[in-house]
């Protein structure tokens, strides 16, 4: 047999099937880039291969590859199925998940060319952003989570079996609608999910060997005899004001079962695994793509990969960074990966092509050289909104044309206030970050007080920034999970962030007979 | 780096959540399920449905801000002509400058759509119907026995001996008897062997060939196998249900009979063979139309072609009676029977269908059903309270013993409560 003669520059595949062998092949000439030449660092890889229904099952289940059961999820996989079975809406070319090994999910379905780039984009984009971002470290536990995530689909199956779906049902329909006021958004302690497993069985196992049945004919204190506390003296026990409700009825609500304070951690873990994701939509977005773009660029300079195949590249790159303008029919907000891509190219190029403008605007980055190494930067240390305020360019501003418009329910017209030039640059770019920051976007909601002595009623309080309310019958049907947790009656009230008046009060009464004893 | 074929991990691993959500929304999706059903076109009925449900029970609620009033700001590209201090007119159905308030949830919408598979669909839409309680009688009847196993028994054919039973026995029964093992006795040969070879002394060597001779003599005495270790397999004749059916459709296709009229029978018979599909392992249907004169044709004849003539039911029940004869006696096939018409008859075939009817066709029939159909809009005779000749005619065989049912049919919409009304659990019969 004669030896293959094997050149540097040979294609790594041909045409559009795909097979092991190839994928390993382009695996290694990617990882070689990545890690060689740019520089990132990653987890150890998985990559999966999976079917469309498969994908479709991973979006229902909000892309985690074991979940546990929910009609919720149910909801979301019949819509999803729809709209890819009438083709309303394709199915993502991949899905990859913040855990170490890191996990990418490949699509049978995908041309030899699309599993280069989602190899690219996914396994090194996402997994390099993963495991370096300030607050994928700070917040999420990459080796705990697999782990976890099985731990709360055996005990919610177990509790399912033990307390019946409906009783399981209605608390995690609560702790769902409470996802987004679940978070802790200042560290505490870093939270390890592998000991939050263990603390639970211990938990139980102590509790178990503890019991008796004695305490239960323990008299109780008479009603009234309790010594009543002064405002501040009750706050201050009870850790008010929380903004973290999930957390708070966990910990306090009277008339939960342990279960059930379970059910709600888990669902508060969870939530908080995906604040950073919530956080870094542009960023990641943006990481990947400039990743999977450098890398594909250089398989093709060195040749890699085909004339044929670079354009099929081109193609989707050029379709995932589209982004329509405001008066397009599709428009429907910024697209975060072409700003994202945008700006990491327009980062490498202040840092090595300046104009005189932007070593006015950024006078440490511009001209420093090794644009890769000041894109690494800004992946380490950003989350949207201050990578926005930090990064946008004047050029790259007017590059895309963007203006801010002011839109007041008082006024006839919508107002243009800013526009991209000299006098407008600071301010869009003040505007745009905030249309980032989590801590704006999403209603500031806190516990305020509970009347424990009394009749233990639940107030929160959302503070109204520019007389933006909250939708009415939304945040009822919310209350009205709030009250089946807490038992009690509940009030929200609306105040203005700016005088503290009252703008609006919501109420719900105490649930009857909710099945807790 | 690793890679993991996940293709043939096991599907439909999202079942367990499609049924909480299904059960969720239960009563939306049966309500959802009629009212389709009353709307839907023929040929579609066996496939699954998109239905579109309220949003209300399916709601995940979550605090967020309304979309209307107070002060927004959006940042968008694309700027063409505007410069600071303009104006622009307010975008109405906030399209336009949304920014990035969209959500994936699709919340605000007030309706949720999805399809539902075939099999879901009939589960929802036959929920609660049943056959009429006269199957059970049908199956007492039935001549087709099949055999099932039913424990051992003692004597049989050599072909059923059952193996593992039969040594199992023949296993304790030796230990029972202590009956000595080959190798004892080989052990026992050797040492002969060996003590002869040797020339010890004869005493020992009659002794051990006395012992030899006494455990051959035993072990012959008890057999390896005997009679009363022999187990065969027993099989018992159990009557087997009749798991096929045969449904007739009679339809009156004389010029009386309006195309609406047609449609509505045609709905009915559709729902019939649905239903029946559901419960039989196979269900052939006849189709036999008649003027003056009834013929068995196809579907397509039967739906769409037209035909003049009189009208003489009696003819399409002769016509029915032949096809049983000749291709499905009553002792292996469940029969179904529907007839539509608009209620017209020749006056004087009238005892000649009651007739045969009750002497012949119910007796054979499972179930028979009668639906007179009427204009939508002229009301027919019934609505002026009178009845039609056919009606009057079966109402008089009509009795509680016997299978016969008939219902008015006006508009589409009634075809599905009447259907359900003739098929209702716990309900047999009219």
């Amino acid at each position: 047999m004669t030896a293959v003669i094997t050149r540097p520059d040979a294609l790594l595949y041909d045409g559009v099937e795909w097979d092991y062998d190839k994928i390993k092949r382009v695996y290694d000439a990617i990882e070689h880039i990545a890690l060689k030449e740019m520089g990132l660092d990653v987890y150890p890889n998985q990559i999966e291969v999976i079917t469309a229904e498969q994908m479709l099952d991973a979006y229902s289940s909000i892309g985690m590859p074991l979940m546990y059961k929910h009609w919720s999820f149910g909801k979301h996989f019949a819509r999803d199925e729809m709209m890819y079975r009438k083709g309303y809406r394709g199915l993502a070319y991949e899905i990859v998940i913040n855990s170490s090994p890191c996990i990418s999910y490949i699509m049978e379905e995908n041309t030899m060319t699309m599993q280069t780039l989602v190899i690219a984009h996914a396994a090194f984009g996402h997994n390099h952003f993963f495991k370096n971002n300030q607050l994928f470290q700070q917040w999420t536990d990459a080796q705990g989570i697999l782990d976890y995530l099985e731990f709360a689909k055996t005990y919610i199956s177990h509790c399912e079996e033990r307390y019946g779906h409906a009783a399981v049902e209605r608390v995690l329909d609560a702790a769902h609608a409470l996802m987004s006021q679940g978070v802790h958004k200042y560290p505490k302690k870093r939270s390890d999910l592998r000991t939050e497993q263990r603390r639970e069985r211990e938990r139980q196992e102590y509790q178990d060997q503890t019991f008796n049945d004695l305490w239960r004919t323990v008299p109780k204190p008479a009603a009234g005899q309790r010594p009543s506390k002064s405002v501040s003296e009750r706050k201050k026990l009870l850790g008010l004001p929380e903004e973290n409700i999930l957390y708070f009825l966990e910990k306090k609500a009277p008339r939960l079962e342990h279960w059930q304070r379970e059910l709600l951690r888990i669902v508060r873990h969870i939530s908080q695994y995906f604040y950073p994701q919530k956080q870094t939509k542009v960023m990641n977005e943006g990481c990947a793509t400039y990743v999977h773009y450098q890398i594909m660029s250089r398989l093709h300079e060195t040749g890699q990969i085909s004339e044929g195949a670079f354009l099929e590249f081109l193609h989707s790159h050029t379709s995932v960074v589209f982004q329509p303008e405001f008066d397009d029919k599709r428009f429907s907000g910024l697209n975060p990966y072409a700003l994202g891509f945008a700006m990491m190219q327009d980062i490498a190029r202040i840092a090595e092509k300046p104009t005189d403008e932007d070593r006015q605007w950024f006078p440490d980055l511009a001209g420093r050289g090794d644009g890769m190494a000041a894109v690494r930067e800004a992946w380490a240390n950003f989350r949207d909104e201050s990578f926005v305020l930090q990064y946008l360019s004047p050029h790259l501003m007017r590059k895309l044309k963007l203006f801010s418009v002011r839109d007041d329910a008082e006024d006839p017209y919508l107002l243009v206030d800013h526009i991209h030039n000299e006098r407008g640059y600071r301010d869009i770019r003040k505007k745009l970050a905030r249309q980032y920051d989590l801590g704006y976007l999403e209603p500031d909601i806190q516990i305020v007080d509970v009347d424990l002595a009394g009749d233990r009623k639940l107030i929160l309080q959302h503070r109204v920034t520019n007389g933006v309310l909250l939708d009415e019958s939304d945040a009822k049907a919310v209350l009205r999970h709030i009250a089946n947790l807490w038992g009690y009656e509940v009030q929200l009230i609306e105040v203005s962030a700016i005088s503290e008046a009252i703008l609006k009060e919501h109420a719900v009464t105490a649930p009857s007979g909710i099945g807790v004893v | 780096m690793n890679i993991i074929d996940r293709r043939l991990n096991p599907q439909g691993k999202s079942l367990a959540n499609r049924q909480r959500f299904l059960r969720r929304a239960k009563e939306q999706v049966v309500k959802a399920v009629r009212d389709a059903s009353g709307k839907r076109g023929i040929q579609d009925i066996e496939n699954g449905e998109k239905v579109t449900i309220a949003a209300g029970g399916v709601r995940e609620p979550s605090f967020h801000r309304a979309s209307q009033g107070g002060v927004r700001d959006y940042v968008v590209p694309g700027n063409k002509e505007y410069v600071e201090g303009d104006t622009i007119q307010r975008p109405d159905g906030g399209g336009g400058g949304r920014g990035s308030e969209g959500s994936a949830d699709g919340e605000g919408e007030d309706e949720f759509r999805f399809v539902l598979s075939r099999d879901e669909f009939l589960d929802i839409f036959l929920e609660d119907l049943e056959l009429p309680d006269l199957v059970k009688q049908k199956v007492k009847q039935s001549e087709s026995h099949s055999l099932t196993r039913a424990g051992y028994s003692v004597s049989g054919s050599p072909a059923n001996l059952n193996l593992v039973r039969t040594m199992r026995n023949s296993l304790s029964r030796r230990i029972a008897l202590k009956r000595p093992k080959r190798d004892e006795i080989r052990e026992l040969e050797e040492m002969l062997r060996e003590a002869e070879e040797a020339g010890e002394d004869a005493e020992q060597i009659q002794a051990l060939r006395e012992q030899l001779e006494h455990i051959v003599l035993r072990s012959r005495r008890i057999p390896f196998i005997d009679p009363i270790d022999v187990r065969y397999n027993r099989f018992e004749s159990v009557p087997k249900p009749i798991a096929q059916a045969v449904m007739f459709c009679l339809m009156d296709v004389s010029g009386s009979m309006t195309e609406h009229m047609k449609d509505l029978a045609k709905r009915f018979f559709m729902l019939l063979y649905l239903f029946l599909r559901r419960r039989y392992r196979s269900v052939d249907i006849v189709f036999i139309r008649h003027t003056h004169e009834a013929k068995e044709v196809d579907e397509e004849t039967f739906f769409y072609s037209t035909e003049t003539g009189g009208t003489v039911v009696s003819t399409a029940l002769e016509e029915m009676q032949k096809v049983v004869q000749e291709r499905y006696p009553d002792s292996e096939w469940n029969i179904y029977a529907a007839q539509a018409s608009d209620g017209d008859n020749m006056s004087s075939d009238n005892a000649k269908s009651a007739t045969l009817l009750r002497d012949v066709i119910l007796p054979m029939c499972q179930y028979f059903a009668y639906i007179e159909v009427a204009a939508e809009h002229n009301m027919g005779l019934s609505a002026l309270g009178r009845e039609t000749e056919l009606w009057r005619t079966y109402k008089q065989v009509q009795s509680p013993e016997r299978p016969l049912a008939m219902r008015r049919v006006r508009s589409r919409r009634e075809i599905f409560p009447v259907f359900r009304e003739l098929f209702a659990r716990e309900k047999a019969g009219a």
